[in-house]
This record gives C-alpha cells, sequence and structure tokens, in this order.
C-alpha cells in the first residue's frame, strides 16, 4: 500500500516538474520579459541591469529551479497586465471556478449515472430512447453553441435566469460563494448545465455500456439463480460493479471539467481562472499564462492521485494482501 | 414409485431470429425423483445448458418455453410470474454454474454473498446468518471458514471458489440442484473432489441432482440415471450402468465407444462419422440420421419419440414394436 502511495506520488512530482518546464519556458520563448519591462526605446546598460536583476543571465537550470522553487511558495510574479501578484489574481478567481466545476461534476453524475442504469435495464423504453438522443445532442454540439442555446432561452426569450456574471457573492475568510445567494445559485444553473452536459452524457453512456456488460456475467446470472431480488441484482451487485471503471473516468473527468471551464467562463463571462486565462492570452500575460497552466495541471495530478486511491479502495481485487492469497 | 421431484413435459425451447425460428430444446420429457441424481449428457450444443436455464427460469431472451410444461413437486413452475419463480430459485432449486472463477462477485465477500443469500430465503437476523454461513462453509470444506467468511473471492483458489458456489447453492436445502458442467472448468486433480462433495452434500441434505457433465467418467460415478441428448432432443434415458454397458441408440453406443478404455487402441475404435448438425439444419425423420450406421428408410422421413429399449428407453426406431 504505502510502495503504490509512494509510487504515485513520484509520478505526479514528475509530471509537475515537466509541466513546471514548460510553463517556465513560456517565460523565456514567448516574447522577452526585458523588452516587456523597459520598452522598445531602453538603453543597453538598463536592457543589462533588468536582465541581472531578473536572473536572466544565470544558466538556465538555475533559472528553472528558482521558477519552480518560487513557484512552490505559490510566487509566479507579478502579473503584466494588472502588476499585481498573480497568486492574489488566481486566490480571488479560484473559488468562482471550483464552484462551477463541482456543481457541473454533481449535475453530470447525478443525472448521468441514474439516467446510464435506466437505460441499460429498460434498453427499450422509449424513454431510454429519449435519454440516448438527447444524449448524442449532448455529445455532438459544441459547449460554446450550448451556451448561447440555453441563454437564449431561459435569458433571452424567458427571461428566467441571468446571463452573464455570477450573481451575488458572500465572502468566507478569502473565499467567495455564490451558493448562499439567491442570485448566485440563479447565476450558477445555466453555466454548470452547459459545463456539466458533456460529462453527463458521457458518464451515461459509458454507466449503461458497462452495466450492460455486468449485466451479462457469470456472477449476475448466479446472483439470480440464488434467488436475489431483482433490486438486489441491479443496484447492489451490478451497480457497484459498474461503478469501479466509472469512478475513473469520472473522477478524471472533473480535471477536464476545470479545464474545460475556459469556453463556459468566456461564454457566460464567469470571473473564474478559465475567464482571467483568456484576458490574459490576448495581452500576452506570461506570468497568468504560466500560472494556470501549473494550477491545471496540479488539479489532474491530485486529482488521478486521489481516484487511484479510491479505486484501490473500492476494488478489493488490488489489496493484495499476501496472508491470504497464499491459499 | 413415488411421486417424480421434478417432471419435464415435451419442453421446447426456442430462438425468434431473423432466418426463422430455431429449436433449440424440442419435444425433451423426463423425470427426477426425490434424491436422485440424474446425469445428462450429449455433444456441446446438444441444449443441455438451455434445459437447466429453463428449469430455473432464467433463460435468456429472445429465447423462450415455446411449449411444454415443468412441474416442481407436482406444481407447474414454467408459467410463474417473475417473483414467484425468484422465490423457488436459490429455495427449492440450486444452481451451479461451470465457471467458479466468474459465479462469485468479486467485489462482495463471500461472507456477504452468502449471508445474502441466506436472508433473502431464511428468516434469520445478521448474526445468525453468518453463524449459518460459517457452517455451511464447514460443511463444504473449505478449512478455518470462520477467518475466511470475510475473504474476497480472489483469495480462494478455482476447487475452493467452487466449494463456496455449492454452499451458496445450499444455502437453503433446495430439493433440487441443477449443476451444469460443475468441473470442467476446474483442474482434473480437483475435479472429483468436487464431484465427491456435491455427492456428499446432496445425500446430507437429501436434494436430487441435474449433473449436466459431457464426462462419462463422472456420469458412471455418481449419476443414478443417465440422459442423452442429441441436437436438442432426448435420444436415450435410463438407469446409469444400462447406459453405459448396454446402450441402445446407436448415438448412445457411439458415444460409450469413443471413451478409451485402460489399454486400448484408439485407432481402431468405431467413431461417429461427421458432427452434430446446426440447429438451422436438423434433417427430418431421426436427427441422428445423417450419421446413423444403422438408419433405414423409416428413420429419413418419421421422427422417433422415446420409447421401451431393454431397460432404458431410446428414440430410435430400432426399438419400434
Ligand atoms: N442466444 C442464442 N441464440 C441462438 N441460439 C442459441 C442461443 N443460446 C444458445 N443457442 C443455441 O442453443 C443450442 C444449445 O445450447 P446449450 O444448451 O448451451 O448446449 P450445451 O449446454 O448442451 O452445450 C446451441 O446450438 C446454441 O447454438
Ligand atoms: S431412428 Fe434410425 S437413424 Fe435414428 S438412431 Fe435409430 S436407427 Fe439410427
Ligand atoms: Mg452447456
Amino acid at each position: 500500500m504505502l510502495a503504490f502511495v509512494l509510487r504515485r506520488v513520484a509520478q505526479a512530482v514528475l509530471v509537475m516538474l515537466t509541466v513546471g518546464l514548460i510553463a517556465f519556458s513560456l517565460f523565456t520563448f514567448v516574447g522577452d520579459p526585458v523588452l516587456f519591462m523597459l520598452g522598445q526605446d531602453a538603453t543597453p546598460e538598463d536592457r543589462v541591469r533588468v536582465t541581472k536583476l531578473l536572473g536572466l543571465d544565470q544558466p538556465f537550470y538555475v533559472q528553472y529551479a528558482n521558477f519552480v522553487g518560487r513557484a512552490l511558495q505559490g510566487d509566479f510574479g507579478l502579473s503584466l497586465r494588472q502588476v499585481r501578484p498573480v497568486s492574489k489574481l488566481f486566490v480571488e478567481r479560484l473559488p468562482a471556478t471550483l464552484e462551477l466545476s463541482f456543481a457541473a461534476a454533481f449535475l453530470a453524475l447525478a443525472a448521468g449515472i441514474p439516467m446510464g442504469v435506466y437505460t441499460a435495464l429498460r434498453r427499450n423504453s422509449w424513454l431510454a430512447q429519449v435519454f440516448l438522443t438527447v444524449s448524442l445532442i449532448g455529445v455532438s454540439l459544441p459547449t460554446f453553441l450550448i451556451g448561447i442555446l440555453l441563454i437564449l432561452v431561459f435569458a433571452v426569450v424567458l427571461g428566467w435566469l441571468p446571463s452573464f456574471g455570477r450573481g451575488d457573492t458572500i465572502a468566507i475568510g478569502w473565499w467567495t460563494t455564490g451558493l448562499l445567494t439567491a442570485s448566485g445559485l440563479k447565476s450558477l444553473i445555466l453555466p454548470a448545465i452547459t459545463l456539466g452536459l458533456f460529462q453527463m452524457t458521457l458518464i451515461m453512456r459509458l454507466v449503461r455500456s458497462e452495466m450492460l456488460e455486468v449485466l451479462r456475467t457469470d456472477y449476475i446470472k448466479f446472483a439470480r439463480a440464488r434467488g436475489l431480488s431483482d433490486r438486489s441484482v441491479h443496484f447492489r451487485h451490478a451497480l457497484k460493479n459498474t461503478l469501479v471503471p466509472v469512478i475513473t473516468i469520472a473522477g478524471l473527468q472533473l480535471g477536464a471539467i476545470i479545464a474545460f471551464a475556459i469556453i463556459t467562463e468566456t461564454v457566460f463571462q464567469w470571473p473564474g481562472m478559465g475567464l482571467l486565462f483568456i484576458q490574459s492570452v490576448t495581452v500576452a500575460d506570461i506570468p497568468v499564462m504560466a500560472a494556470y497552466l501549473c494550477l491545471i495541471a496540479l488539479f489532474f495530478v491530485v486529482i488521478n492521485l486521489v481516484v487511484d486511491l479510491l479505486y484501490y479502495a473500492v476494488d478489493p481485487r488490488l489489496r493484495v494482501d499476501r496472508a491470504a492469497a497464499a491459499h | 414409485m413415488t411421486a417424480p421431484l421434478l417432471e419435464v413435459r415435451n419442453l421446447r425451447v426456442e430462438f425468434p431470429t431473423r432466418r426463422g425460428t430455431l429449436v433449440a430444446v424440442d419435444d425433451l420429457s423426463f423425470e427426477i425423483a426425490p434424491g436422485e441424481v440424474l446425469g445428462v449428457v450429449g455433444e456441446s450444443g446438444a441444449g443441455k445448458s438451455l434445459t437447466g436455464m429453463a428449469i430455473i427460469g432464467l433463460l435468456e431472451p429472445p429465447g423462450r418455453i415455446a411449449s411444454g410444461q415443468i412441474l416442481l413437486e407436482g406444481e407447474r413452475i414454467d408459467n410463474l410470474p417473475p417473483d414467484a419463480m425468484r422465490r423457488i430459485r436459490g429455495k427449492r432449486i440450486g444452481a451451479i454454474f461451470q465457471d467458479p472463477l466468474t459465479s462469485l462477485n468479486p467485489l462482495f465477500t463471500i461472507g456477504e454473498q452468502l449471508i445474502e443469500t441466506l436472508q433473502v430465503h431464511l428468516e434469520l437476523d445478521h448474526k445468525q446468518a453468518r453463524s449459518r454461513a460459517i457452517e455451511l462453509l464447514a460443511e463444504v470444506g473449505i478449512p478455518a471458514p470462520a477467518a475466511r467468511i470475510d475473504n474476497y473471492p480472489h483469495h480462494f483458489s478455482g476447487g475452493m471458489r467452487q466449494r463456496v458456489v455449492i454452499a451458496l447453492a445450499l444455502c437453503a436445502h433446495p430439493r433440487l440442484i441443477v449443476a451444469d458442467e460443475p468441473t470442467t472448468a476446474l483442474d482434473v486433480s480437483i475435479q472429483a473432489q468436487i464431484i465427491d462433495l456435491l455427492k456428499k452434500v446432496a445425500r446430507e441434505n437429501g436434494a436430487a441432482v441435474m449433473l449436466i457433465t459431457h464426462d462419462m467418467g463422472v456420469i458412471a460415478e455418481t449419476a443414478d440415471r443417465v440422459a442423452v441428448m442429441y441436437a436438442g432432443r432426448l435420444a436415450e434415458i435410463g438407469p446409469v450402468k444400462d447406459v453405459i454397458h448396454a446402450p441402445r441408440h446407436p448415438y448412445t453406443s457411439g458415444l460409450m465407444s469413443s471413451i478409451p478404455k485402460l489399454g486400448e487402441q484408439r485407432e481402431s475404435l468405431a467413431q461417429i462419422d461427421g458432427a452434430m448438425p446446426r440447429l438451422t439444419a436438423i434433417p427430418p425423420g431421426c436427427a441422428f440420421n445423417p450419421r446413423c450406421p444403422k438408419r433405414f428408410d423409416r428413420c429419413m422421413t418419421e421422427r422417433p419419440s422415446p420409447m421401451p429399449a431393454g431397460a432404458n428407453h431410446a428414440a430410435c426406431w430400432l426399438y419400434a414394436s
């Protein structure tokens, strides 16, 4: 168990160092920071001075080590556009993105799993056909289009829900939440659906195919032969086996949701990290871009790690206890 | 003669397909007496498993019982509503399948699976069910059952898992156990142990067994009577020693002579030429006629039903009186 965890952690660190390298090379290869800070008509002396000041005269690996060292402390320097610490900007934006992402993920799971189970158990019912057709649309329409359509219907035509922003938020310490105000919750609905729809259809289809697979297995046949009720066969035996692979995929999708939030945040002007990133790309605000890259990678890596451990906890076959296996 | 425990009357199992209806079990009738072991033999595809699944009410659609009756202790069970049939499964008819490696749910401990089954059929609280589960494991020869009950299936070898499967089938003392090739997937060295165990627990529980296998050795040692199936039909049925030593149906004769005896030369054996017909190409008349060395005119047009032949019944015109 410990070896397993250590191995996974080592892999995670390696991935982060690699991503860090890519982020770091943004500074070096995309644009010239000295030029950026001093402008076109700086004197050569000024240039040398600033180059020294920024540590840019040192060898590449020293610069990289310094970058990693600062990044570990959350220090990505100043935003070139806003001239404020990048870490401050992200701390402000993080709650918006995470609340949106978790709401989307929750929606995807809460709707996707029951729909998948239903379409597997009632394969030929008309409702299952409806779910499958709708899911096909969900997979094939691009996110921004779904967002725009939702805005058109629910904000413009019906006027039920706001079309942009986060509504009123309440600060709890440094965290700002929109979950405690009516306007915050209303503002969350459309973006969460937009962001979660694709994942929901994915999870539904995954659950459906896994469940159909599991229902064909011998142990399900044998469970029926033992006289267990349909309820137990379907929701205890089959569902548990279905959810093992689904956990992995769904967990990994959470990383994707956070990353894909960029598009949804742009469509809905949702004040999260994705919007911050898009805004910084248009002005080549490299520190912000680098920090975003590292942060997203960190989410992916941490989620991966947690999913692995969860998987390990759920599937007893992975827990090799040698005493018992000896028989 | 005591009333039969299980009666199968003119059972017909069909698969509707796009290219017409496949008849996988055709006009099959047999009985099993209480406590009796009936061996069911036949080549792969003869319809043995489907017969077993039809009896426990678990034919998978589109397969269905098209006609015929199945009676358990005199009561029809082939047309029961699903929930009534479910209460019979596990309680009055236990089932054991071929592959113990896949018969147990890998995500539940064997204790959880035993306790759940016990509680479905018997009025036991969790504690009682658990101690009953430990007793059952001891009965089927799992060493240190109190310690092993919380292990997962993958902690057990194939033979041990089949013992657990047998314990699961025995949970509610069924009167009949349908065992579909219970040793085929196991190591040869373990097969005899499992068959012995099955015999022992059936005797101790007073259960009859429908033992499906293609291993004539197992049949010879275990069964009281034998039914031989061919192309979904009953070819011959009778007491085990008569079917083995005095087979009447030409197919059974061929089957018996293809079992190598000690010190015998294989090449000189009377093999049956050809293969069992596919369900789409069963010939008219006797299904065995393309391969039968003794066929005559009547065999090509008229289908024989089982008729008395010595101590057996054989579906063969040679015995028409
Ligand atoms: N789902 C199905 N659709 C069509 N034919 C099937 C299906 N399941 C089984 N069969 C046919 O039924 C016949 C009998 O199968 P089975 O009872 O499994 O044979 P056995 O157990 O004697 O080897 C086989 O020829 C098989 O091809
Ligand atoms: S009925 Fe005819 S073809 Fe069929 S087994 Fe008997 S002799 Fe052979
Ligand atoms: Mg079979």
